[in-house]
């Protein structure tokens, strides 16, 4: 029976490459669970499994046959407040190979899995217990996404930047006929409304990076074939820096208009003093506006990765509650959902990138404004 | 809570490659691609603008051609109708040259004619004279031949005379 469902599994999962990796991840966690006897020894753990697929990790696993895993390994790099833990140096890299998909330590560090630190890399005592996480700038499978987007990125723009120069003053040929109405739309549609011509100039570079960089990402998210499908802009961490450019920019770009609304709004005197209330929630809007790009771009992104794990998880939920037979029955539906979903993250990833652009290229907008 | 607190490594990481992300792509693409946008967008105006000038001027050209073209033909018919009026003037000079021409060659043949006529009026009266002094010699002659005759005819004479 199991072996069976196994079969289906693998054909699923050959049939939607995309969530091989942590499909392969989800039977690895079910040998384990076996081991530990936590689990039902059909048992399948969806929300295990979607979480699973949305997160970051050390390795970037590919597929699972049987007990063999077949992963990416990725660097880790830590740093230890605590070297007489790990043989008497602070400074680590190594390979993430060296945990063995998290089944064992490796010089005093180990990926918990603890309820805690579920999944992070944490330092041990002598004794084996897990006293706290070192400093961890690994690359993690979400830094390795960004890097394989960014690489596409750089090739994209470099070569119409390339044709660009070659073509000049003639008709645009090639890849520069897909990205230049973009460009131009990024530029004529949102810069130049939302900023104003001549100061908008300042801020389009930011504003095309940002948008070429969110778009890339969330398509290379959807494409399910390592080394693409990470889980990117579904990762607070990135969201929040890109959150954190648009806020500096912001910030150090406002004129004396936008710091005098900010603290001496043109509002009646007893809503400033003695209690400065307006000031309080202007400045709150500051802090809320990087804060809400941040949440909306991150919520939909992985919102979106999740519905199709979790279509393609009803396979193996109905599989195991009614048997193979109903797993099977159920799976030509559950990949019309997921793939319906995806179309639909396509769209998404396209409007996300855009209204990233166009509140940022507001923020600038309103920072710079000349007057009321 | 994992997938909602942003791991601190990530965000290392990230502030890195964004920020070389944003500096190259700023530097070595957005400049190119920018510049060689708004040039050509620059170039297209130049183009629009000069092929409108250019079609102005043609505007302009057809205008002070149909000028021209209306001050030839208000010249020509200026020359047409002076070379009417000069035809005209020549044709009635003509006219009233041949006429006066005329009017003196027959006043010349009519003088001529009356000259010849007086010359032989007064032929024909010298003509006349002598044949009647030569009939009226004759006449005489033959009446004279007896005496009867002559006083009669004198008397006759004078009876004429007296009457007169």
């Amino acid at each position: 029976m199991l072996k069976l469902s196994k079969a289906i599994f693998l054909v699923s999962a050959i049939t939607i490459i995309g969530f091989v990796p942590l499909s392969a991840q989800q039977s690895h966690e079910e040998e384990q669970g076996h081991e530990t006897s936590s689990h039902l020894e059909k048992g399948f753990d969806a929300g295990k499994f979607v979480i699973e697929h949305v997160s970051d990790s050390y390795e970037w696993h590919i597929v699972t046959f049987g007990e063999k895993h077949i992963s990416i390994p990725l660097p880790v790099i830590l740093y230890s407040k605590s070297p007489e833990l790990h043989e008497g140096k602070s400074f680590y890299v190594f390979m993430s190979s060296k945990f063995h998909h998290g089944h064992s330590a490796y010089k005093g560090f180990q990926i918990s899995h603890s309820k805690e630190f579920e999944g992070k890399i944490v330092e041990l005592d002598s004794q084996g217990h897990e006293i706290g996480k070192p400093i961890d700038i690994s690359i993690t499978k979400s830094i390795t996404g960004v890097l394989v987007s960014v690489v596409i990125l750089f090739w994209l723009l470099f070569s119409v930047a390339g044709a660009a120069k070659r073509n000049k003053g003639k008709a645009p040929s090639g890849l520069q006929n897909l990205l230049e109405p973009v460009i131009l739309f990024i530029r004529d549609e949102i810069a130049i409304p939302t900023i104003g011509k001549k100061k908008s100039e300042k801020f389009i570079p930011f504003l095309l990076t940002v948008f070429f960089f969110i778009l890339i990402n969330n398509l290379m998210g959807l494409i399910p074939i390592p080394p693409f499908g990470a889980n990117v802009t579904g990762n607070v961490a990135i969201t929040m820096v890109l959150a954190l450019f648009t806020f500096a920019i912001t910030t150090l770009n406002g004129n004396k208009y936008y710091w005098k609304e900010i603290y001496n709004p043109d509002v009646p005197w007893w809503l400033k003093f003695p209690i400065p209330l307006m000031p309080i929630v202007e400045l709150t809007g500051v802090i809320t506006k990087p804060f809400v790009l941040m949440i909306r771009l991150f919520a939909n992104m992985l919102a979106g990765h999740m519905i199709v794990t979790v279509f393609v998880s009803l396979i193996f939920i109905f599989a195991s509650l009614f048997g193979t037979g109903v797993g099977l029955a159920a799976s030509p539906i559950s990949i019309a959902f997921s793939v319906f979903i995806i179309l639909l993250d396509v769209l998404v990833s396209f409007i996300q990138a855009y209204v990233f652009t166009l509140l940022s290229a507001l923020y600038f907008g309103m920072a710079t404004a000349e007057h009321h | 809570m994992g997938l909602v607190m942003p791991n601190p490594g990530t965000i290392f990481w990230m502030l890195i490659i964004f920020g070389i992300v944003l500096f190259v792509l700023r530097k070595f693409a957005w400049k190119p691609i920018l510049n060689a946008l708004s040039e050509r967008e620059e170039s297209i105006a130049t183009a629009l603008n000069s092929a409108e000038a250019a079609r102005k001027e043609v505007e302009g050209l057809k205008a002070d051609n149909e000028k021209v073209i209306a001050e030839a033909r208000r010249e020509k018919d200026i020359i047409l109708k002076e070379a009417r009026e000069i035809k005209d003037k020549i044709v009635a000079e003509a006219k009233d040259k041949a006429n006066l021409e005329g009017q003196k060659s027959i006043e010349q043949a009519r003088q001529q004619i009356q000259a010849e006529k007086t010359a032989a009026i007064s032929e024909i009266k010298k003509q006349v004279a002598e044949l009647s002094v030569l009939i009226a010699e004759k006449v005489i002659k033959k009446e004279l031949s007896n005496l009867g005759e002559q006083e009669k005819m004198v008397n006759g004479l004078i009876d004429d005379i007296k009457l007169n």
